[in-house]
């Protein structure tokens, strides 16, 4: 297998409503900040792959064939990659894979999203005749998986505050993250509605307009400074399965496994040194620390209680704010993998972890179903 | 690149209409057998293709999940792009030699909407789909720019359907009465694909368990595939410089081809693709039918090639191509070459 690289990476500003471009153009902007990273035109780039959520969000069928041309893939490879809200991990994995394939030498990876012309809710709902439709969207659908994983620990109520409150100090110093909040304490937190027991109106995510890009590269193709890939796994799990556990699914933790064994991690709590992790509802860090092995079953809120995961604790998870600070659905895996990628090559700004080496990316989607990780690392593996 | 096989390949009785049987319902049974057919039980990787549009709900590849039975998890991923892209993305995935196998599967139920309105919201939703251009339409245009002859066209789709009709998986569809009826100018009614529901797998092995698993494995000598830019007006839509591409990438022209099932669901897109993929007279075209006689959309791709390497697993013949399709006017196309050991 042919060792692979992120050797470019670029953002848009995350925001409510980007009115001044079309979504082409807002793929464009991402794609051509990646590509001007790596010091590389379009001319450089090989194949495109393009990530995103269910196309029912902008109502455009299958929109790669649109956004072909703003992304320099005509008379180039396209593909259009969609797993539900792990997608944008999912992206970054397909175009790794035509590296380390052989298969090609350049890569550019895009996942986006337009909230603002779309209906998450809506169009995360599954209607009839397939279901009944409660139109809770992915929120009231998460809720009762958070009740459960408070009453398997024992978790105080008040971690979800703490986690939305980090997340949201991190993201001050990220300069292109949607919520900004200064100020933000634990109070403010609370004096929020009440979404869906347990979840606070300032502990969901927020609906944002935004496009990552990642150029990727062979070995021999590298240009600026590289983060090298040590390892990627996808885990899939069926939705319905009588007796699989939604609170810490197998899935994610076959997934982890994988992709540890490839970058020889056995203790990922001392061998990784910062993490972007898909949190879209606060809890699900204390959730996710238990399911990927950083802490023991029933402890992951005690890790996040004693500050381990902020931006200066032992092992800082979503230093870049997270999805709860910015969340364009179909580019918010791509956005983990991106920071990772970011944080070992020593470029992620005020939101930089000292002397981070190994950085996890992960997303998940559908219902706790589908999961994508990749590892990387300052060092060629 | 490593060898890559396709080792086995199986579809639904494709319907025109809705029998009543959910997408995972109508994957279930292909998957079952394909299984069979290899006596394997698990996969290294699993791809799958489908479109949300075609069901008018999110997530349609979620419930194919509970099809498969993915426990414990299964190594994961799915394209929104006809199943013969999935299919590509597991043979790449094989390059990395750590795995041996994969099951790729596609499916899609066009019975449920109107596809030749659904078809509109794949085109530049700011400049080109409030215009109204459904898939008629701009297929249309793109049958007015070749100018084929009317008996050209005829003789394709009357071929194509008594092809179909001799396939136990295709409709059975009669014979064009030669009625100058026409769906947009210059395309009759009877050019139009036929509305169809269906659903189609294929297992790909690696190496010497495709040896183990049939005596002709169809191998992948050669998989490539283009994309062109998405406004028609900046394309000379009477050829498909994207399918010449990626046939050349692919080798088409290495060797002799001696089947070719191309994803031309209009008549004049054969016309293209035959010139594009550079097949003579030499070569049988769609001997299943092809989209004409059955084009269960998001699979119909896969299902050529399928039935190209059934052509070499069968050992009714030694080299066939495999084309598939996507986008507005043949946009995107892929091309794979088959060939027995």
């Amino acid at each position: 297998m042919n060792r692979c690289a992120v050797i470019g990476v670029g953002q848009t500003h995350y925001t409510t409503k980007r009115r001044d471009v079309s979504m082409a153009g807002l793929v464009r902007e991402a794609a051509l900040r990646a590509l001007e990273d790596a010091g590389l035109t379009f001319k450089d780039v090989d194949a495109v792959v393009i990530g995103k959520a269910p196309d029912l969000f902008e109502g455009v069928m299958m929109p790669e064939a649109y956004l072909a041309d703003a992304l320099g893939a005509a008379g180039k490879p396209m593909m259009r990659v969609h797993t539900a809200g792990s997608v944008g991990g999912t992206t970054a994995l397909v175009g790794a894979s035509l590296i380390q394939a052989g298969v090609h030498e350049r890569v550019l990876v895009v996942a986006y999203e337009k909230q603002s012309e779309s209906n998450a809710t809506w169009a995360l709902s599954t209607h009839l005749p397939f279901s009944a439709s409660l139109v809770v969207g992915a929120g009231g659908y998460f809720a009762p998986h958070i009740r459960e994983y408070m009453r398997r620990s024992g978790a105080p109520g008040h971690i979800g505050t703490l986690v939305a409150v980090k997340d949201r100090l991190n993201a001050l110093k990220n300069p292109y993250a949607h919520l900004r909040i200064p100020g933000i304490d634990q109070k403010t937190v609370e004096s929020t509605p009440m979404l869906w027991e347990p979840i606070r109106y300032l502990e969901t995510c927020p609906s944002s307009d935004g496009a990552c890009a990642v150029v990727l590269a062979a070995e021999s193709a590298v240009t600026g400074t590289p983060a090298w890939v040590h390892g990627t796994a996808m885990r899939s799990e069926p939705i319905f399965r009588a007796g699989r556990d939604t609170v810490s699914p197998q899935a994610g933790k076959d997934c982890a496994a994988d992709v540890y064994r490839q970058a020889g991690i056995t203790d990922p709590r001392r061998q990784i040194d910062v993490a972007e992790v898909y949190v879209p509802f606060s809890w699900y860090e204390p959730m996710w620390l238990e399911n990927l092995g950083f802490a023991a079953e029933g402890e992951g809120w005690k890790l996040t209680e004693s500050g381990a995961t902020a931006l200066d604790g032992d092992i800082p998870w979503n230093a870049s704010g997270g999805v709860l600070s910015s969340n364009p659905i179909g580019a918010s895996g791509l956005i983990r993998f991106a920071e990772a990628a970011l944080q070992v090559r020593g470029m992620a700004g005020d939101h930089q972890v000292d002397g981070a080496r190994t950085a996890l990316g992960h997303a998940y989607g559908g219902g706790a179903q589908f999961f994508a990780m990749w590892i990387v690392g300052r060092e060629r593996p | 690149m490593r060898d890559v096989a396709i080792v086995a390949f199986a579809q639904t009785r494709h319907t025109s209409h809705d029998t009543g049987l959910t997408e995972p319902e109508l994957i279930r049974p292909v998957i079952d057998e394909v299984k069979e057919r290899t006596g394997l039980r698990r996969f290294g990787f699993t791809c799958s293709g489908s479109c949300d549009y075609l069901a008018g709900a999110p997530f349609s590849f979620v419930s194919a999940l509970d099809a498969l039975g993915a426990w414990p998890p299964i190594s994961e991923s799915h394209v929104e792009m006809d199943a013969a892209w999935a299919l590509y993305e597991a043979w790449v995935r094989l390059q990395h030699g750590d795995i041996d196998s994969a099951l790729v599967y596609g499916f899609g139920k066009s019975s449920l909407g109107d596809l030749r309105t659904i078809m509109t919201l794949q085109l530049d939703p700011y400049y080109l789909a409030p215009l109204g251009l459904d898939q008629l339409a701009y297929a249309a245009l793109q049958a007015a720019a070749v100018g084929a002859e009317r008996k050209e066209l005829d003789e394709i789709v009357r071929r194509s359907r008594a092809d179909g009709r001799g396939n136990p998986y295709a409709l059975d569809l009669p014979d064009p009465d030669g009625a100058e009826d026409y769906a947009v100018r210059p395309l009759k009614k009877t050019d139009v694909p036929p509305i169809t529901d269906g659903a189609a797998a294929i297992v790909l092995a690696a190496g010497d368990l495709a040896r183990r698993l049939t005596a002709n494995p169809a191998y992948i000598t050669g998989i490539a595939h283009r994309m062109e830019p998405h406004y028609l007006g900046m394309r000379n839509l009477a050829l498909s410089a994207s399918a010449a591409d990626a046939a050349r990438a692919a080798g088409v022209g290495k060797g002799p081809v001696e089947v070719a099932e191309l994803h031309a669901q209009f008549p004049h897109e054969e016309i293209i693709l035959r010139r594009a993929l550079g097949l003579g007279e030499e070569t049988t075209i769609n001997p299943s039918g092809g989209p004409p006689a059955a084009n269960p959309v998001m699979a119909t791709g896969l299902i050529r090639i399928g039935e190209a390497a059934r052509r070499v697993l069968d050992g009714s013949a030694r080299r066939a191509v495999a084309h598939a399709t996507g986008g507005p006017c043949l946009q995107q196309n892929l091309v794979t070459v088959l060939e027995a050991p």
